[in-house]
């Protein structure tokens, strides 16, 4: 139905500043990246920048790196948020209080997260100050360096667990409470376990939403710059932490945005193995 | 029953904890003199709370004015943000046009876009127009950024604003535009602020696109981030608690809000 007499051209004149901004914004730097990447100045077309980017040391070591930790990061996640969710479905009271406190880190930029567990992870930290008193170290270690690199990795995925847990958490709880509680209710009728109701009611009902949060929360962790910095400088290159490197202290644009672009394909082919994988039939959705 | 109820409020419980240790310690670090901070082993509870390290690190030369700059450019990421996004969201809640679910789908598909591909070209052509370090630039492509859920939440605001109030008063023999400003901006106020606030939250946070664009007008990040290497702790644990703070206190503000900013209605 038609507001009023409000003619189509008021809609697209409301939406023309955003979509003529978010071009500008979005789909003009996307094809001046693919450009940069694949171009020279007065050379034209030229595969340089990719093969330079990919013999580069550090290309492997961060693309390993960021693979690891999302494969890491991403599934713990979701199992944390589906079983913060199923707490928050099921607990008397103060469930407002939980949820804030747990989407806290939602506000909180990745770099003072990264900070924040610094000062926890750190030499001087509360962590080894806890393996102190169960007598495990005497002097402070600094586990947040290259040559413990078991350590290293694991301080990284807890302050990432930590800081991106709360937006597959929202997406979760939001889907959560679309599903209609009678589904729940007859399956406690006909005598389900708890387990088994959220195994087979909950979670299959769940689906389109854990597709898309793992979707989003996918592409975002292939992200993952300011926590690594902020906890290990330089000694566990990421992707974005080289796109960087090489836009600030190597002044290379051209072999920057390869790094970008690369960082864009291996997103876009992480959400279709997501789209095919969790193919979502349509009468599931509701 | 009842008990397995109590069992899941002290498990919330132990997890929300467990989810606060990170900000207690930060805190009490910023909160501690430098040679506490250093001790070794670390007492559980602050010894002594001071100013002392939080009031060391306003006073580094460059950290002030980089809170300043990053207030100058998380305002006006606020400011486009909603002049953008509000009219992008009313329309999407009162017309149906075509290309409707395109425009959708292209907004909740920016979300995924790599920050790097944004601001990494954007370097040469601010250098070639003059946005280069500057707070406008930063503030562009921050709105890039808080644009998308700017236009999600307010849509879900209007939509919550029942038509019927506006044809009522067009009845009564008020203009569109008169209709708009008296009966649905009152109401949909309160919900564009947070929209607001979430948008200087963004800008606040943000880290990349404010380093690769800016040399001199660093923000606090841009400026933090890049002292990472050479800076003492309980300068960069300072750094770390003065950038929580006010987004604390702002999502604090705003978590009524938090399922329409991610473009889901929350029932």
């Amino acid at each position: 139905m038609k507001v009023g007499r409000s003619p189509e051209w008021v809609a697209y004149g409301l939406i023309a500043p955003s979509v003529v901004f978010l071009a500008l914004l979005f789909l003009w730097p996307l094809t001046e990246t693919a450009l940069m990447a694949f171009r020279e100045p007065g050379r034209g077309w030229t595969a340089v920048h990719l093969r330079k980017m990919i013999g580069d040391l550090n290309f492997t070591v961060s693309l390993k790196n960021t693979l690891l930790l999302v494969a890491a990061v991403v599934p713990v996640q979701l199992a944390l948020a589906l079983g913060m969710a199923s707490l928050l479905d099921r607990i008397p009271r103060g469930r407002s209080v939980f949820l804030y406190i747990w989407t806290v880190s939602l506000g909180i930029s990745d770099l003072a997260a990264g900070l924040a567990w610094l000062s926890i992870l750190g030499d001087r930290g509360y962590f080894n100050t806890i393996l102190h008193m169960a007598g495990i170290v005497d002097q402070p270690v600094n586990w947040l360096s290259y040559r413990h690199p078991l350590a290293l990795f694991l301080c990284i995925f807890i302050a990432e667990v930590w800081r991106a847990t709360a937006i597959v958490l929202v997406i979760v709880v939001a889907g959560w409470q679309l599903i209609p509680r009678e589904y729940g209710e007859a399956a406690e009728v006909l005598g389900a376990s708890p387990w088994q109701k959220f195994r087979r009611v909950t979670l299959p009902l769940l689906k389109p939403t854990v597709q898309s949060a793992l979707i989003l929360r996918t592409v975002l962790a292939f992200e993952v710059f300011a926590v690594v910095y902020a906890l290990a400088g330089r000694d566990f290159p990421v992707l974005v932490g080289e796109a960087y490197n090489w836009q600030g202290a190597y002044q290379n644009t051209h072999v920057a945005s390869a790094y970008a672009l690369f960082i864009l394909t291996i997103s876009i082919a992480a959400t279709f193995v997501y789209l095919k994988a969790l193919r979502v039939r349509r009468e599931t959705l509701s | 029953m009842k008990r397995s109820a109590e069992r899941q409020f002290w498990m919330a419980s132990a997890l929300a904890l467990l989810w606060l240790m990170p900000v207690y310690a930060i805190a009490v670090s910023a909160l501690s003199p430098e040679a506490d901070l250093l001790a070794w082993p670390k007492s559980w509870l602050p010894a002594a709370l001071s100013w002392e390290t939080l009031r060391f690190f306003v006073q580094v030369a460059g950290v002030w004015d980089a809170v300043i700059n990053s207030a100058i450019v998380a305002a006006l990421t606020m400011v486009f943000s909603i002049a953008l996004g509000a009219p992008a969201g009313y329309s999407l809640a009162r017309f149906h046009f075509k290309g409707q679910n395109l425009f959708r789908m292209l907004i909740v598909m920016t979300r995924a876009f790599p920050l790097a591909i944004l601001s990494l070209p954007l370097v040469t052509r601010f250098i070639s127009v003059g946005l280069y370090d500057t707070h406008l630039g930063v503030a562009l492509v921050h709105t890039a950024l808080a644009l998308p859920f700017s236009i999600l939440v307010s849509s879900s605001l209007f939509m919550g604003i029942p038509r019927e109030l506006e044809e009522a008063s067009w009845t009564l023999g008020c203009g569109k535009i008169r209709s708009f400003a008296r009966i649905v901006l009152p109401l949909a106020l309160p919900g564009l602020a947070a929209t607001m606030i979430f948008a200087f939250v963004v800008s606040w946070n943000e880290v990349f696109a404010a380093s690769v664009l800016t040399l001199n007008q660093r923000t606090l990040t841009a400026f933090l981030f890049a002292s990472l290497e050479e800076s003492p702790l309980h300068f960069r644990l300072a750094g770390g608690f003065f950038l929580t703070v006010p987004s604390l206190v702002f999502i604090f503000a705003v978590r009524k809000y938090l399922f329409s900013m991610w473009g889901i209605s929350d029932k």
